[in-house]
């Protein structure tokens, strides 16, 4: 088989991905393009990107095997890629850096992002700070209700937070009025986009900086097991931890890749966030990909515990590799997500993402299948502090 | 047969007018007034209608637009909504050109080919889809074009001669270009600025140009027609007909692009003379 090399120079991966613009984003995209096609290969740029993710977010990550609750599952053994011990909490950071790069070489003085819960939103007012930019959040005007405490991180770093009231007043809205800001003000600003979503070239350029996670696995695995994983687990929302760590290994074909999707209340219910085990392709925020949608094609509103995972949409790298077989999508539901949770806390005192803990859960249902030599590598994509007061919450307790 | 586009901006080049084009959401700010309100709009003026297909995620349209969307969404308009308003519309009206504007996913969800059959069938004579730039939409411009319906492209300030040649071999009717960095209903308009603009694209194009985004009333009307072949007005029209009672929609809008058409032939025959 011919090494994988997507997507095309139109930013296809198959029949998902592409341009799927209004015309006043063109030249913006066409100018990012060209920008990023110079500095994906110029050594000066990954020079300063590595060195930014060595002394800024403390990379390379920690591989660690979970041995305690391996035993106890009594199967495959479980290791976590510890994306949790970044700085901000997450893998998000890796992305805004190397596009806060960009920005500056394309003199942009302003950035702007979307946020959900407000991880990427807190990552891209971090490096705004750091490099000195002007930054606006967008966040659902829900969202913000919910996150508050994210909403005074971002604010403490020098951002502003503007809350959005249309639509669903989530993620997905939040989105869009970033894109309506980027085509206003698109001579002065940088759209910093959180996954691996939207037009061409972003999945392609926010999967090549969240690369360096599968990059550094590919050099701890056999070190640490003396051998590559043979199933790679993690969350998939949008999907850039998941496209991050599963890029380096698509070549790998005896590595199995897992997307752990969030079902949400249950699949039957339909409150779920389940894009590729439940939707069906069409054209969102700039690319073809799997959607949550009506019989209409309006797309519906989404719900998982974990805001990160709650988009009606996914990376259309994903899509493809779901086609093509080559990764493999489950779902895991909030009350099995959030036993994970708490599993993880007490057995291995890690505190994880609501998001990671999507497919931790997945892992400790498949380890306790497989025999003891079988190795499975969790992203553990994030820490979960943002989650105190939904865990709490669900527990019956009042968070301030 | 000659597409309606094509018939109505022959007849206005050879009085020497400007074509009015008003934008409205089907569905907004009632489903039974929507078709009353095309028929005020034609008798009117309407050179062309402009129809909008509401979609939940209308990411290049303004305030106005989008919170028409939303209400049009809540009274349960669909693509198939609209198409079967167009079809009792052409019921009585087989002159006023319709096209049909909004986004991908909503033909997506019917399929390509089964929407250009269905939007043939109904009586549309053009499309334009916001998220379907013309490098995503070969296929589907060519199967317009095949059933006689025009693929209406729009054009950008920051748009370059590569692109609007790109443009120029798809496009059929008009092309529409967009007069200011923003979504619809957006800032002020600079008309050098768009003159020269319009010249530029004229030159590469042999279909009418229109204008839109940020015409709001029957003066900046009066000016672009200097230079455009069509001027679109929606965002201000929108606000109109919700501002206007419930059971005096039709008749608001009518009067309202009344003026508009009144202001816009006036300008024509100062220039004339």
């Amino acid at each position: 088989m011919p090494p994988y090399d997507l997507p095309d120079a139109r930013g296809h991966f198959g029949p998902y991905g592409g341009t799927f613009v209004a015309e006043t984003l063109i030249a913006a995209l066409e100018d990012l393009k060209a920008h990023y096609a110079r500095y994906r290969d110029d050594a000066e740029f990954q020079a300063e990107f590595a060195r930014e993710l060595k002394h800024f977010v403390g990379r390379p990550s920690p591989i660690y095997h979970a041995r305690r609750w391996s035993e106890k599952l009594g199967g495959a053994q479980i290791y976590f890629k510890r994306e949790d011990l970044n700085h901000t909490g997450a893998h998000k950071i890796n992305n805004c850096i190397g596009q806060a790069l960009l920005a500056r070489r394309l003199r942009k003085p302003r950035v702007i992002a979307e946020t959900g819960a407000g991880q990427h939103g807190v990552a891209t007012a971090t490096v705004a700070a750091r490099y000195g930019l002007d930054c606006v959040v967008y966040m659902g005007s829900e969202d913000v209700a919910r996150q508050a405490q994210n909403v005074y991180r971002m604010k403490l770093l020098g951002a502003q937070v503007v809350p959005v009231d249309s639509g669903s007043r989530t993620l997905k809205d939040a989105l869009n009025e970033a894109l309506r800001d980027w085509v206003t003000n698109v001579e002065d600003t940088f759209y910093i986009i959180g996954t691996v979503a939207g037009p061409h070239p972003y999945p392609m350029l926010v999967r090549d900086f969240q690369s360096v996670i599968g990059t550094e696995c590919l050099t701890q695995m056999p070190e640490l097991v003396g051998r590559q994983p043979d199933a790679v687990i993690a969350c998939v929302g949008g999907g850039s931890n998941a496209m991050g760590i599963f890029h380096p290994y698509i070549d790998h074909v005896a590595t199995r890749l897992i997307g752990v999707e969030a079902a949400g209340e249950g699949i039957a219910t339909g409150r779920h966030s389940a894009s590729l085990t439940q939707g069906v392709p069409g054209v969102l925020h700039g690319n073809r990909t799997y959607l949550l949608q009506d019989e209409n094609g309006q797309i519906r509103e989404t719900h998982s515990v974990s805001a990160g995972l709650d988009y009606p949409g996914v990376g259309p790298e994903h899509a493809w590799l779901k086609d093509i077989g080559r990764a493999q999508y489950v779902s895991i539901t909030d009350d099995e997500a959030l036993a994970a949770f708490h599993d993880c806390c007490r057995i291995e005192g890690i505190i994880p993402a609501l998001e990671s803990s999507h497919a931790i859960a997945y892992a400790t249902k498949l380890a306790s299948t497989l025999a003891r030599d079988q190795v499975l590598l969790v992203n553990l994509s994030g820490r979960g502090d943002k989650d105190m007061h939904t865990v709490a919450r669900r527990a019956g307790m009042e968070w301030q | 047969m000659m597409n309606r586009i094509d018939a109505t901006f022959q007849a206005l080049h050879a009085a020497g007018r400007t074509a009015l084009i008003p934008f409205m959401t089907a569905g907004d700010p009632s489903i039974e007034s929507t078709l009353p309100t095309m028929h005020a709009l034609a008798s009117a003026g309407a050179d062309v209608i402009e129809l909008g297909v509401p979609f939940s995620d209308p990411m290049a349209d303004g305030p106005v637009i989008q919170r028409s969307s939303e209400r049009a969404l809540a009274r349960g308009m669909s693509l198939r909504g609209v198409l079967a308003i167009v079809a009792e519309f052409r019921q009585t009206n087989t002159r006023t050109p319709v096209v049909l504007m909004g986004y991908a996913n909503p033909i997506e969800a019917i399929g390509q080919r089964a929407f250009v059959d269905a939007a043939a069938q109904a009586g549309i004579d053009g499309v334009l889809v916001v998220d379907y730039p013309p490098e995503e939409a070969h296929d589907f411009a060519a199967m317009l074009t095949a059933r006689e319906l025009a693929p209406i492209f729009l054009l950008a300030p920051t748009s370059t001669p590569e692109r609007i040649a790109q443009v120029a071999s798809l496009a059929r009717g008009y092309v529409y270009y967009v007069s200011l960095r923003g979504v619809t209903g957006a800032g002020h308009l600079d008309v050098a600025d768009v003159g020269d603009k319009v010249a530029a694209i004229k030159s590469a194009l042999s279909i009418p140009v229109g204008v839109g985004f940020g015409i709001r009333d029957a003066v900046t009307a009066q000016r672009i027609a200097r230079v455009a072949d069509a001027i679109v007005i929606g965002s201000a029209l929108v606000q109109t007909m919700l501002d206007a009672p419930a059971d005096a929609v039709p008749g608001t809008a009518g009067a309202w692009l009344h003026e508009i058409r009144i202001a816009l032939d006036e300008a024509q025959i100062n220039r004339g003379e």
